[in-house]
């Protein structure tokens, strides 16, 4: 068994991009990810660099995960959507995006959860406040954080979209 | 619909699949032809394939027992809609030349 060390760290869903790339540092730092859960990331010792991470949002079936072990990939952790793979860096690049249309449609479909979630708190948090619940403003605060996160995903997809108008 | 471009993503699916292939093999061959331009990343490639099936321009074979690589094939509509997108490409490329009186 190799040495393994369990960090917990908070990424808000629209950084998937920052978290990322702290979980490659990690893998760059000889770290790489074994298991990953809510907040919670398990590493263990490897060669510096030896694996590169990638993160993507998974639908209801396995089939997803399947392509990626095809492809040499090995799926270490699931959360909610939220699907976290590595692959050893000797088999060469491993991305997940390669072209202007697949990550619009990437953020389309995290923006899409977040207005969800971003809605139902808010018609929680309006009919708590009229029946008197106490905690209603929690979900308040949870619409407004979630309304912010959707403005930054939004604010990524119109960059995307200006430069897709042009290139591809 | 049907006059679209293609994208550079699919056209290259598209090419590699006139012989059966499966993931791996479609990234190899795309990497391959452009001569290492173009890198088709994985969670790209599987939005793509999905499309690509959905539309009825590419079909996945019956998976044979024992294998867990799946493998897809062009459909003849799918022929078609590469065969719309060369001439396409060629007319670009012609007026391109005539005017910058390229040979």
């Amino acid at each position: 068994m190799s040495e393994t060390k369990k960090l917990h760290k908070v990424f808000w869903v629209w950084e998937y991009e920052k978290e990322e790339r702290w979980l490659n540092e990690m893998a760059q730092e000889g770290w790489a990810l074994k298991k990953a859960s809510l907040c919670t990331y398990v590493f263990e010792k490897t060669e510096p660099g030896e694996y590169i991470i990638r993160v993507e949002t998974l639908d209801n079936s396995s089939d997803f995960e399947n392509f990626m072990e095809e492809l040499g990939a090995e799926s270490v952790g699931r959360c909610f959507r939220w699907g976290y793979f590595r692959r050893s860096a000797e088999q060469g690049p491993f991305d997940m995006f390669s072209d202007m249309d697949s990550r619009i449609a990437h953020l389309n479909k995290i923006g899409k959860d977040v207005k969800l979630l971003c809605l139902a708190n808010l018609v929680i948090g309006i009919c708590n406040t009229f029946n008197g619940t106490s905690f209603s403003w929690m979900n308040l605060l949870c619409a407004t954080l979630l309304a912010y996160g959707l403005g930054r995903i939004r604010g990524k997809q119109d960059t995307l979209e200006e430069e897709r108008a042009l290139h591809e | 619909m049907e006059n679209l471009a293609l994208t550079e993503s699919t056209y290259y699916i598209l090419l590699s699949l006139y012989h059966p292939q499966h993931g791996y093999g479609i990234m190899q061959q795309t990497e391959q032809l452009s001569g290492g331009r173009v890198r088709l990343a994985a969670g790209t490639l599987y939005g793509a394939l999905n499309a690509l099936c959905e539309k009825g321009w590419i079909s996945p074979l019956p998976m044979e027992s024992g294998s867990r690589k799946k493998e897809y094939q062009l459909t003849p509509s799918g022929f078609e809609a590469l065969k719309r997108e060369l001439t396409r490409l060629e007319e670009l490329v012609t007026n391109g030349r005539n005017i910058l009186q390229e040979e």
